[in-house]
């Protein structure tokens, strides 16, 4: 089976202004709603506490928020269902440091006669152990940023290292404003996946700046237009491939992987559309911006050669004691 | 069919990752496992922190005890010995005796001694403060160790994390009554002090307030049953746990449960002083601030063993025992971070995390058959043994699998046959072009290996940067990513490769594109 037979290269590049509006669009749209909204951080970086409630039956609400309403610990408290009708979880905003007296078995007792239920799980992270996790967690974000420009700058050339940086940036705005849009919880596990993404969205990017690279050394076109198009359209086979593989996995993860890795994989399955669209609408053209000249760079590799051939016909000469 | 290096090692990975892989996938006695985080087993995890103030407290607290012992031992008279947070204060009322006082006081480590004519103040150094402080963080970690040991879950962690928490973990908790048993059992203080009553105002304690009893040098404690009995006790303890060696559960002759203690050499020889010494007065045993019993002082006990009986059930008692026996916490601890997960739920997660696995790795396998046939079964060869050398790299270090470990396992089933879409893409383009089948093999390899290169490292920095600053669960989800990276570099590239150069034979009598490729050619 084939989904793209390569004939000639698709004119990617003339449809790039186009696809920059609709970057632009989507970048502001997603932090009109990180302003507006704000990010809904959860307990791992907000501190707060959560108590996970399983019921044999439909879980009370109704109830269950009566029973909690006399109970200073409650105060504030929100209750909402989690993955199904069963299930639900309280939120609080504080948390109590004592260690033997727990908040599970207080609202066991709390909740003694709204059924048959069993506490499956209790977080409570003081404030703290939040803004440490804030503060590591911003610093790994920035941490592989940092280094893969680097690295990237290194194998390739600056202009791609900041072309791909660019990517990196729309596709983790783009993310953040839909776990924004949609009032998902930003815990550990949300920062997780925009590390992956970054990772993911950086991969797709540097297959197809590899091609465009290898177009760059093989091909007497100078035109760097004509250059990305035609590597783009052949490595969109792939793109399509991978990107649709691990979707598939991710989608199977959303659907059937439990409430708990539901964030996790949403922000991923926005991150894989995001970073697939990115790596041929956003990052291409942002070289083009850059003004990367074929012509220049041709020119440096062809003195870089020759430097290395002078220096090899110098050790030779040196080695057979010619000098 | 031609055997080759590539196929030799790719066998031998193979191999490695099924023997590897089988203890934790059968879950054999022996060999090596994966450990199942908390939040797929179900456990405790506590990040606990220390009040060192508390500590430097009980420290001033201790020397003023044993400042009163040595002035009552020497019949030295002094007077106002009083403390506060950061020193003692006493007076001397015989100054020929300051001197001894003096080198009695400065034989304390770390003491800063200051005499101002009949007074003598008592603090520490910057220095050893800051060494009460470290040590009451070490100390908790050891108590808190040795405590749980006991306890009988098997391996429980507890370790230093960063300069001043402590990460404690507990796997296989089952019942909110066995927490809260280990809960109780890791913060109780078991801080054991022998006190005397102040038989002289004790009638008017129920009149009395705390300020009242701090003016004549006492303290009001409640009973440990009826919180309602109050007693009225010299502040400065007589002796305190420090001096305990043993502490076991016995039983009374009621048969209900005690706990018999022994002190060392210099605890007995205090005891023995002050029991001989107040002979028909009260002795309050008090542990963690209430008072257990009240014992009138018949003679002189010497031999230093004791007895706290008080309302406890067997288990309770036991729990006591352990707690003296570790030693007190020299300060109190408190919650940070608390995650637990009943095992219901991490049952529950285990079975949610493998439907997506196997759903996931289902779509994969036959996504890539339909779509490359031969290239695609040899891909998904890649991809099998792919997960089994990740199963046995991770038993090996007996790694811990954690729900986004999991999910990291999920995400590289979808990621890993990327390198095999780069290379089966590049053969295509090559075969398209005219070229020979080896040469279409050979090349699509070289040219796809720089691509996969550059890609695979920078998924592995952002998962090792992940790994450094990630916490807890977090740090399964990178160790799983980057084994499964660094995995399908050996399967994908070099695997595969192997099992071309094998048919390579077959491949170029048979031509046929569409059968091993999936193109018409």
């Amino acid at each position: 089976m084939e989904f793209f037979k390569y004939k000639h290269p698709l004119d990617f590049m003339g449809k790039s202004k186009i696809a920059m509006a609709i970057s632009i669009i989507l970048i502001l749209a997603s932090y009109a709603i990180l302003a507006t909204k704000g990010l809904n951080y959860g307990i791992d970086f907000a501190g707060g506490t959560i108590v996970q409630v399983k019921y044999d039956t439909e879980a009370p609400i109704k109830e269950m928020r009566e029973q909690l309403k006399g109970n200073k610990l409650f105060d504030n408290a929100s209750i909402t269902e989690f993955g199904s009708p069963d299930e639900v979880v309280i939120r609080m905003k504080t948390t109590t440091g004592n260690v033997t007296q727990d908040i599970g078995d207080v609202t066991r007792e709390a909740l003694k006669g709204t059924g048959n239920f069993e506490i499956r799980r209790v977080d409570i992270v003081g404030p703290k152990v939040g803004n440490e996790l804030k503060e590591k967690g911003l610093m790994a974000l920035f941490l592989s940023v940092a280094a893969i420009l680097i690295y990237v700058a290194f194998r390739f050339e600056w202009r791609f290292a900041i072309a791909s940086i660019v990517a990196l940036i729309h596709d983790v705005s783009i993310a953040m404003g839909a776990v924004a849009l949609f009032k998902i919880d930003v815990n550990l596990d949300v920062l997780a996946a925009i590390l992956t993404l970054l990772g993911y969205s950086l991969n797709d990017t540097i297959i197809v700046f590899d091609r465009i690279r290898e177009g760059i050394v093989k091909s007497k076109n100078v035109n760097l237009a004509e250059i990305i198009n035609e590597s783009i359209t052949r490595t969109l086979a792939r793109t399509t491939l991978t990107s649709l593989t691990t979707f598939f996995v991710v989608f199977t993860l959303f659907m059937f992987g439990g409430e708990i890795i539901h964030a996790f994989a949403f922000t991923l399955l926005v991150g894989i559309i995001v970073g697939t669209y990115s790596s041929i609408f956003v990052a291409s053209p942002i070289l083009m911006l850059f003004g990367f000249d074929v012509k220049k760079y041709h020119t440096k590799l062809a003195q870089k050669a020759k430097r290395e051939a002078e220096k090899e016909r110098m050790r030779a000469q040196f080695e057979s004691g010619v000098m | 069919m031609k055997l080759n290096y590539r196929i030799v090692i790719f066998a031998l990975a193979i191999v490695f990752g099924v023997v590897f892989s089988v203890p934790s996938l059968l879950q054999t006695q022996g060999g090596k496992k994966i450990t199942l985080g908390l939040d797929l087993q179900g456990g405790l995890h506590m990040l606990l922190g220390v009040k060192t103030d508390e500590a430097l407290k009980s420290r001033i607290k201790s020397i003023a005890a044993s400042v009163k012992h040595f002035a009552d031992r020497n019949d030295i008279l002094i007077d106002g010995l009083t403390f506060d947070e950061n020193s003692v204060r006493v007076e001397v009322l015989d100054s020929d005796e300051i001197k001894s006082f003096d080198e009695f006081l400065s034989k304390i480590e770390g003491a800063k001694v200051a005499t101002n004519d009949s007074v003598i103040t008592v603090s520490f150094t910057p220095q050893e403060i800051e060494k009460i402080k470290k040590l009451a963080i070490t100390q908790a970690i050891e108590t808190i160790r040795n405590r749980l040991d006991q306890f009988g879950l098997s391996e429980p962690i507890v370790a230093r994390q960063g300069e001043e928490k402590i990460l404690v973990e507990l796997a296989g908790i089952k019942t909110p009554e066995e927490e809260q048993r280990a809960r109780e059992l890791i913060s109780r203080a078991a801080k054991l002090e022998l006190m005397a009553v102040d038989e002289d105002r004790n009638a008017r304690v129920y009149n009395m307030s705390d300020a009242d009893a701090a003016s004549y040098g006492d303290v009001i404690l409640p009973d440990a049953k009826n919180p309602k009995i109050k007693y009225l006790v010299h502040e400065i303890p007589i002796l305190d746990g420090s001096m305990l060696t043993n502490a076991n559960v016995g039983f009374d002759q009621n048969n209900r449960p005690v706990i018999n203690f022994k002190l060392n050499a210099e605890g007995a020889e205090i005891f023995g002083d002050f029991t001989g010494a107040n002979v028909g007065k009260r002795l309050a045993i008090v542990l963690d601030g209430k008072v257990f019993s009240a014992p009138n002082i018949n003679e002189r006990i010497g031999g230093g063993a004791g007895q706290i009986s008080g309302n406890y059930t067997v288990l309770e008692a036991k729990d006591l025992a352990i707690a003296l026996r570790s030693g007190a916490l020299l300060a109190p601890i408190y919650l940070m971070e608390k995650r637990s997960v009943g095992p219901s739920l991490g049952a529950d997660s285990i079975k949610a995390s493998m439907v997506a696995l196997i759903g996931g790795f289902v779509l994969v396998i036959v996504f890539m058959i339909i779509y490359y046939r031969m290239a695609g079964i040899i891909a998904n060869i890649a991809l099998i043994a792919n997960l089994f050398i990740l199963l046995a790299v991770m038993s090996l270090f007996g790694a811990t699998l954690t729900l986004p470990g999991m999910a990291g396992i999920v995400l590289t089933v979808g990621m890993a046959v990327d390198a095999n879409v780069i290379i089966t893409e590049r053969i295509r383009e090559l075969i398209y072009e005219g070229k020979s089948m080896h040469k279409a093999i050979e090349d699509g390899y070289a040219n796809a290996m720089r691509a996969i290169l550059d890609a695979n490292i920078t998924t592995l920095i952002a998962s090792i940067v992940l790994y450094v600053y990630g916490t807890g669960a977090i740090k399964g989800f990178a160790i799983t990513m980057s084994i499964g990276i660094l995995a399908s570099m050996l399967t994908a590239i070099l695997g595969t490769h192997g099992i071309y150069q094998m048919l390579e034979s077959k491949m170029n009598k048979s031509k046929n594109y569409r059968f091993w490729f999936g193109i018409k050619g």
